[in-house]
């Protein structure tokens, strides 16, 4: 298998969506069962973050025999370093509506709703006659399918997606326990797929395409392209679409301004690389052959020997304070004592040592907490204070 | 009818009176009246017969649906690590040093207010503010002085 790690670009996301009507009409022809099967070998994981693999995922809310079903859209995009959803929502919204549409006419379901972060609302307009020109289209060739636009009002733990269906039946966006999964009883305790707008994205390039060429791209278990919203200490900021599986070395080599000291792999809640390990990191999902591999919602944040890496964690937890949910008391207070106690170790009053315990504290955080927020927090922390120990103290 | 009743009662014909169209109706008064008072939370409840301290706890979870008094102009200046990084500091510096306010304050005539919030998604552009719901981005107080002139004026 390729096991090359080349930095390889691709072009398909924003590649023209002129096509989405044929497109479309093609695939809504198409046997029920081969679109998922197709889907599934393709081995599409889910682009938000999580990496679960969508085609079973569709197929899973498929299999219910509940009446009522909904497609839902996550676009509350809010982890830190994070653009490309609005970027695609702006430039190929129709890639992701059709395979809404499509994921609706596998499901079953007759509602389709687009959860928008509050943060875009400038979108709302454009996006909703785009709306209603999709609409229509599906009107004509008979498909009975609505999209609506919900909107957030800015809380980053609505990403998580029952914490998004809480939301929308409009109460605190705080995360359930799972099981059950959304795909048995989501929103509204009825049977949901609910995907990320690059996810649903790359679903039409593999109704478009075939799985095959999919399949083709990346390397193995980390199939296909991923967009990388890139910032931080870069020439060339931006929002980039490569091949799943290069090296962290590659990516340096080609986004970095020749002095990175580290570079932060999926926002606030992913892990801190320092450059003595960017040869060994590989950006894709688990269970590549050879080294670590990090998966991720494509935030990349190259810092530079410039920047102060307790200032980073300072941020990274200020934030994580301020978006827990405040439902679990090992977030809740875990995220109140990471960032009282690196400050404390920073101004003396702590001894070093203590920062031993804070690590302690996180790992009980990744175990105990409810959701994905208070677990990787950890994430951030751990790979900080142990990479970059002395700046935490002096 | 007071203008507050009026406007939810609307709301409520508009979205519907089920729990799941709350967010939508808070997300209509805090646009009309930039923030929720304790009236007309009390009054959304009414109408959609559910207990106020729902309709409370539910608006103070979100960043968005203010509960304090708000200016006409809300300016959120995205404090999250690349804008940080890139020069918050010095925008909001200059946005105090024109209007005379605090993160956290209005202007005495509750033209402006000035927050400070969590990525707003421009990280490639920082640093980054909304006011209501247009986005400036790669600010310098040059241009923020320019931006806020054009405000001031309307």
């Amino acid at each position: 298998m390729a096991t090359t790690y080349n930095l390889k670009r691709a072009d398909f996301i924003f590649r023209n969506e002129n096509d989405w009507e044929k497109i479309l009409n093609r695939t809504l022809q198409r046997d029920k069962t081969e679109l998922i099967n197709e889907l599934i070998s393709s081995e599409l994981k889910g682009r938000g973050g999580a990496g679960f693999p969508t085609g079973l995922k569709w197929k899973l809310a498929s299999e219910s025999k509940v009446q009522e079903k909904f497609i839902i859209c996550n676009a509350d995009e809010g982890e830190p370093g994070t653009f490309k959803d609005r970027e695609i929502l702006t430039k190929v919204p129709f890639k992701v509506l059709s395979s809404m549409a499509i994921c609706a006419y596998i499901i079953g379901a007759k509602q389709g709703i687009i959860y928008l972060r509050g943060e875009y609302r400038f979108l709302k307009p454009d996006l909703e006659k785009t709306i209603s020109e999709f609409e229509y289209y599906c009107n004509e060739i008979n498909f009975d399918f609505k999209i609506k636009i919900f909107m957030g009002s800015g809380a980053y733990i609505c990403g998580e997606e029952t914490a998004l269906f809480e939301s929308m039946e409009g109460k605190r966006g705080e995360p359930r326990n799972k099981p059950p999964f959304p795909t048995n009883a989501g929103y509204m305790d009825k049977p949901t797929v609910i995907n990320n707008v690059e996810t649903l994205a790359h679903t039409f390039t593999i109704f478009k395409y075939g799985a095959t060429k999919f399949y083709d791209l990346g390397v193995q278990f980390s199939r296909g392209t991923k967009l990388f919203s890139v910032s931080g200490d870069t020439p060339k900021p931006g929002i980039y679409e490569l091949e799943l599986g290069m090296s962290l070395q590659d990516f340096v080599d080609e986004f970095g301004d020749g002095d990175t000291k580290a570079v932060q792999v999926g926002g606030a809640s992913g892990f801190l690389v320092p450059r003595k390990r960017f040869g060994e990191t590989a950006i894709g999902f688990r269970g590549k052959l050879t080294g670590i591999s990090l998966p991720t919602g494509g935030s990349m944040m190259l810092f530079n020997s410039s920047r102060s890496m307790f200032n980073v964690l300072d941020n990274y937890l200020e934030f994580f304070r301020e978006e827990s949910c405040g439902q679990c008391t090992p977030c809740r207070v875990g995220c109140q004592q990471l960032l009282i106690g690196i400050k404390a170790v920073k101004q003396g009053s702590k001894p070093a040592s203590y920062l031993d315990k804070l690590l302690k504290l996180t790992e009980t955080m990744q175990y105990t907490a409810k959701c994905g927020l208070g677990q990787s927090v950890a994430n951030s922390f751990s790979s900080i204070v142990e990479n970059f120990r002395e700046e935490m103290i002096y | 009818m007071n203008p507050t009743q009026e406007l939810i009662t609307n709301l409520a014909d508009q979205y519907g009176r089920n729990r799941e169209q709350l967010l939508p109706i808070l997300q209509g008064v805090v646009e009309k009246e930039k923030f929720l008072s304790d009236y007309s939370m009390i009054e959304i409840a009414r109408e959609l017969d559910i207990p106020a301290a729902e309709v409370y706890g539910t608006a103070t979870f979100y960043s968005f649906l203010e509960y304090k008094q708000m200016g006409t102009y809300i300016i959120r200046v995205c404090k999250t690590i690349t804008c940080s990084m890139k020069g918050k500091n010095q925008i909001l510096l200059t946005i105090k040093d024109m209007l005379k306010i605090g993160v956290g304050e209005t202007t005495p005539d509750r033209k402006f207010s000035l927050l400070e919030t969590n990525c707003l998604g421009w990280c490639h552009k920082a640093p980054a503010m909304l006011i209501n719901d247009e986005i400036f981005t790669e600010l310098t107080p040059e241009k923020v002085r320019g931006i806020l002139t054009e405000y001031l004026k309307k």
